[in-house]
């Protein structure tokens, strides 16, 4: 009974999440300008001191675009995890929604849509503090922008399969430490994927979104060339798709009772 | 009763009924609902007119919630024939929730943004410009006495502030129909008599109402008629009064479960029952009875007092109806 199509109502979700980002943007603005400021200090320049240039490109210029790919990562993937669990189940902010002409798909959509919003605005602010280090080449990086939302909308996604199938706030910490943070550090974030064993690249890339964000990321900010670009670019796509799908699928499940 | 003497304060909240047509609000015709293997709704049928105030009583459990989400489009239903505003639940939701409104049980407002964003946001919803959410906001905040909160963030707002908050936004689209899960439990009587106040001007102004409540008292005033449900069944149906009237004698006396005074019951062939230590006895003609039993004994405590829906309950299922 609750198949209804979605409309643009999902722009109502999704601008009900941005009126209240707006209300605390003193709060919701600091967290990836310290993270990207203090990332870029600690490994950039604490760290990189003691590596090596990483073919040709050294160290700061190498993490710059994995800081960028992190962010993107956490900002839409903490979103719609803890984010969103907290208006499903603790404001009942989406019982709310659905008592209104909006359909639980729409509610869905919008989250993953306002993840992927607020991981394009992450993006926003990352990029001056990289470009004030001059670890990043413009006007390329400026893509990173559209990179952020289709990232963000994966991330999104991704969260909200989780925010389906938690029982409670605290079991939504396993996800984030058993997949978020391994993926965080090997993704090809802060050493390069090709100095690991074939196999485990494979992995790496037939499995981790990261990689491919990382990788893409690094094709924008450093003038080079990136031979999978498109691979990483249609497996992004293809992904976010499919994640979205299965999101509605396991939130319809869990709300539609 | 005390009504309001502002009889059209709240007209312009409500959707007048245009087509002037006397179809059932609400047409419920072998409802069922189920989780699993538990039957929560079991065959229940019963309509709602135009211009209403229509009681789910029950006491926990007993399906008021499941019925209320299904009617709200919230829910899917499982079997049986569902209509709100002569339309199908579950071919129709969008169309039924653009015109009904609804309060939950859960306070379910935006704790992040003010009593004037609550409504202006959640208009958006309904498709309503920005110009018009305002203009009807501020009337609500107005109605609801919320003018000195209007640009207060709820989250310090006391509870019977955002339960005022939630009818108000329930209003924001002008609904043909509104639905409200226990409007008033878990407030303090005061908070509670504002509520009833404001829903009396509501209902003045022919407001189609659907309610559950736990406060039968308060039920029992405000409703024109209601079921009362067991179990998922509806246990009774009709008008306060004709649910007592049909069912009990007019008055309910109790007196102290003494020796003396059970002694002269028995002699007198009066029936009464026995709940703890009070005696209950029913009768129509109570002024008659008291005269007689004064003067034949010495009750410790006699108290004299019309029937209500908890006493039909109690002897309908040998339940309290709030534990």
């Amino acid at each position: 009974m609750m198949h209804g199509p979605v409309s643009r109502r999902v722009v109502h979700v999704w601008g009900r999440n941005f009126h209240v980002f707006l209300r605390t943007w003193q709060v919701s603005f600091l967290p990836p300008i310290f993270d990207s400021l203090f990332f870029m200090l600690a490994l950039g320049y604490g760290l990189g001191q003691f590596v090596q240039d990483i073919g040709g490109v050294d160290y700061p210029r190498f993490v710059a675009p994995a800081i960028v790919a992190i962010g993107i990562m956490n900002a839409s993937y903490y979103e719609t995890t803890y984010g969103s669990f907290v208006r499903m189940y603790y404001q009942k902010t989406f019982d709310a929604l659905i008592a209104t002409p909006v359909t639980i798909e729409e509610v869905i959509v919008g989250e993953i849509l306002w993840g992927g919003t607020k991981a394009v605005i992450y993006t926003a602010l990352i990029l001056p503090i990289l470009a004030l280090f001059g670890v990043i080449s413009l006007p390329g990086s400026l893509l990173l922008l559209p990179l952020g939302l289709l990232g963000g909308l994966l991330f999104g996604a991704i969260g909200l399969c989780f925010t389906a199938w938690t029982p409670s706030i605290d079991t939504l910490n396993y996800p984030s430490f058993l997949l978020i943070t391994p993926m965080m550090v090997l993704s090809g974030t802060f050493f390069p994927l090709d100095s690991l064993p074939s196999t485990v690249q494979y992995i790496a890339f037939a499995l981790l979104p990261l990689a491919h964000l990382v990788s893409l990321a690094r094709a924008l900010t450093l003038p080079s060339t990136a031979p999978f670009a498109f691979f990483s670019l249609s497996w992004l796509v293809v992904a976010t798709g499919l994640v979205m799908l299965l999101s509605v699928r396991l939130m319809r499940r869990r709300l539609v009772v | 009763m005390f009504f309001p003497g502002r009889p059209s304060e709240s007209a312009y909240f409500l959707m007048p009924n245009v087509s002037g047509m006397t179809s059932p609000v609400i047409l419920a015709d072998g409802l069922v609902k189920r989780y699993g293997n538990l039957v929560a709704v079991d065959s229940v049928s019963f309509r709602v007119d135009e211009g209403e105030v229509f009681g789910i009583l029950g006491p926990n459990g007993a399906g008021k919630t499941s019925i209320i989400r299904m009617i709200s489009c919230t829910s899917p239903v499982t079997s049986g024939r569902l209509e709100v505003l002569g339309l199908p639940v579950d071919g129709f939701p969008r169309d039924i929730k653009a015109r009904i409104g609804v309060v939950s049980q859960e306070n379910n407002l935006d704790p992040d943004l003010s009593v004037y964003e609550n409504l202006t946001v959640f208009a958006r919803f309904f498709e309503i410009n920005r110009a018009e959410a305002s203009r009807r906001a501020d009337e609500l905040i107005g109605f609801f006495g919320l003018s000195e909160k209007r640009d207060t963030v709820i989250e310090s707002l006391s509870g019977g502030m955002k339960r005022r908050l939630t009818i108000a936004r329930a209003l924001i689209n002008r609904p043909s129909l509104v639905i409200l899960d226990e409007p008033t439990t878990g407030l303090d009587p005061q908070a509670r008599a504002l509520i009833w106040e404001r829903l009396r001007a509501l209902r003045s102004d022919g407001a189609t109402i659907i309610l559950s409540t736990h406060y039968l008292e308060e039920a029992e005033r405000f409703c024109d008629r209601l079921v009362i449900l067991d179990r998922g069944k509806i246990l009774l149906t009709g008008s306060p009064g004709e649910i007592i009237s049909e069912r009990m004698s007019r008055a309910l006396i109790e007196i102290m479960n003494e020796p003396d005074v059970r002694a002269w019951l028995d002699q007198e062939g009066i029936s009464y029952e026995v709940y703890g230590d009070l005696l209950q006895i029913t009768t129509d003609t109570p002024e008659d009875f008291v005269r007689r039993i004064v003067a034949a004994c010495t009750p410790q405590r006699l108290l004299v007092r019309n029937s209500t829906l908890e006493d039909v309950f109690l002897r309908q299922t040998g339940r309290r109806l709030i534990r």
